[in-house]
């Protein structure tokens, strides 16, 4: 899908995706040429419809994560399925620390995906050089990474 | 207005790459199982005749001829293999590469998604309930390529997949893995599971699925027929064991020597 400025005769550029929770998908788009913006909204099914394939709209942002769309669609999954172990940057021996905040609201993601969560924003601070996270840099994670749904 | 361009007017690169993504998914399935030296696939078509049983033992008994061997329960929808294989729930390590599988009885590595779904749960799926039936079946060939390429399998010389009845898992089975894989298939005696089982055989040979051979299950027990015999000569494969209600461990060696 394309979206095309008849004015400028100049393809839109993709801008923003957000993920409001309600099971719909918006993503922006903007002129090159005279800025204007517009927002493609889905409905619920569509949306789905690209979950199922397990691949991402608008490019991937970070690697695909082992058992990825199982662990971030499945809605009975076990709070103790997975144990994340190895290739961690977090800790004293990777020089990462996670403030007492971020942890607290890592604590709340539900555990069956919590630790493939904690490592995207573990990787994410890693290849920019942070030494701590804290909630700050997991909201530009977020938006930098289109994490909206997680 | 002007005329506007199409789609293939605009050069700009395709920044979803979807394309690429699925085809980066395939190749993660055929790296992963590269050191796999052959899938099967254990079917029916038909329900309740103990593919999961038959799956379970005869995975046993080819560890315990010293092959290197794991199942992937690919009954989504109801898993039993953990059970089979005397799991005990633990949590899956996972780390970058991957998840790493079970190790059960007799060494058999197996991952199931009942080692992931609460206890009792059903397999449930987040989206919207409205017209689920459109979606839920392309979730489940997506969570079966994941199991098949996410799981840390390591060299095997056999592969069991354990499927549940019907056809939908084994055609979702052929796309992912480009390619049918061997199909062993069970049945009980009686006609009525022929007739199943004939159609699920007949698929699995038009879809180029080398057939195994057939095991009879729960034979001796009342259940009138002659349903191996029959798809035996029909599609001219082996009867490779009955199985009766208590086997002995020495049936299991022998059908694991037949493979």
């Amino acid at each position: 899908m394309k979206f095309l400025c008849v004015d400028c005769d100049k393809q839109m550029a993709f801008e923003e995706r957000q993920l409001p929770g309600d099971g719909t998908l918006a993503a922006t788009f903007k002129c090159p040429k005279c800025g204007r913006v517009v927002a493609m909204l889905t409905n619920p099914m569509e949306t789905q419809l690209v979950s199922s394939l397990g691949v991402e709209i608008g490019g991937r942002t970070v690697p695909t994560q082992p058992l990825e769309m199982v662990r971030k669609m499945v809605a009975t999954g076990r709070e103790d399925a997975f144990e994340e172990t190895g290739g961690r940057v977090d800790g004293p021996a990777g020089g990462l620390a996670w403030s007492r905040e971020a942890n607290e609201r890592l604590s709340r993601v539900p555990g069956f995906v919590r630790g493939m969560v904690k490592k995207i924003y573990a990787d994410y601070a890693k290849e920019r050089g942070i030494a701590q996270i804290t909630p700050a840099v997991m909201d530009a994670a977020r938006v930098e990474l289109g994490l909206e749904g997680m | 207005m002007p005329p506007i361009r199409t789609y293939h007017d605009l050069t700009d690169a395709d920044r979803s790459g979807l394309p690429d993504q699925i085809g980066a998914q395939r190749r993660r399935v055929a790296e992963r199982l590269a050191g796999v030296r052959r899938v099967i696939a254990v079917m029916s078509g038909k329900g309740g005749v103990g593919k999961s049983y038959v799956t379970a033992h005869l995975a046993r008994a080819l560890a315990r001829a010293g092959r290197a061997i794991a199942v992937l329960d690919a009954d989504l929808n109801g898993p039993t293999i953990p059970r089979l294989l005397e799991v005990p729930h633990s949590p899956r390590t996972t780390h970058a590469d991957g998840i790493e599988p079970a190790t059960g009885a007799d060494g058999v590595k197996c991952i199931s998604m009942a080692m992931l779904l609460e206890d009792g749960a059903p397999l449930a799926f987040k989206g919207p309930a409205a017209e689920s039936f459109v979606w839920r079946g392309a979730m489940e060939a997506s969570a079966l390529r994941e199991l098949l390429g996410d799981v840390v399998w390591g060299a095997l010389d056999t592969l069991l997949l354990d499927l549940p009845p019907g056809m939908q898992r084994y055609v979702e089975l052929c796309d992912i893995l480009g390619a049918p894989p061997a199909v062993l298939t069970v049945t009980i005696p009686t006609p009525e599971s022929r007739d199943a089982v004939r159609r699920a055989m007949r698929a699995a040979a038009e879809r180029g699925s080398q057939l195994l051979g057939i095991i009879e299950n729960m034979t001796g027990q009342g259940f009138e027929g002659s349903a191996a015999d029959d798809l035996a000569r029909e599609f001219t494969v082996p009867v490779l064991a009955r199985i009766p209600w208590h086997p002995t461990r020495d049936i299991w060696e022998r059908v694991a020597a037949a493979l």
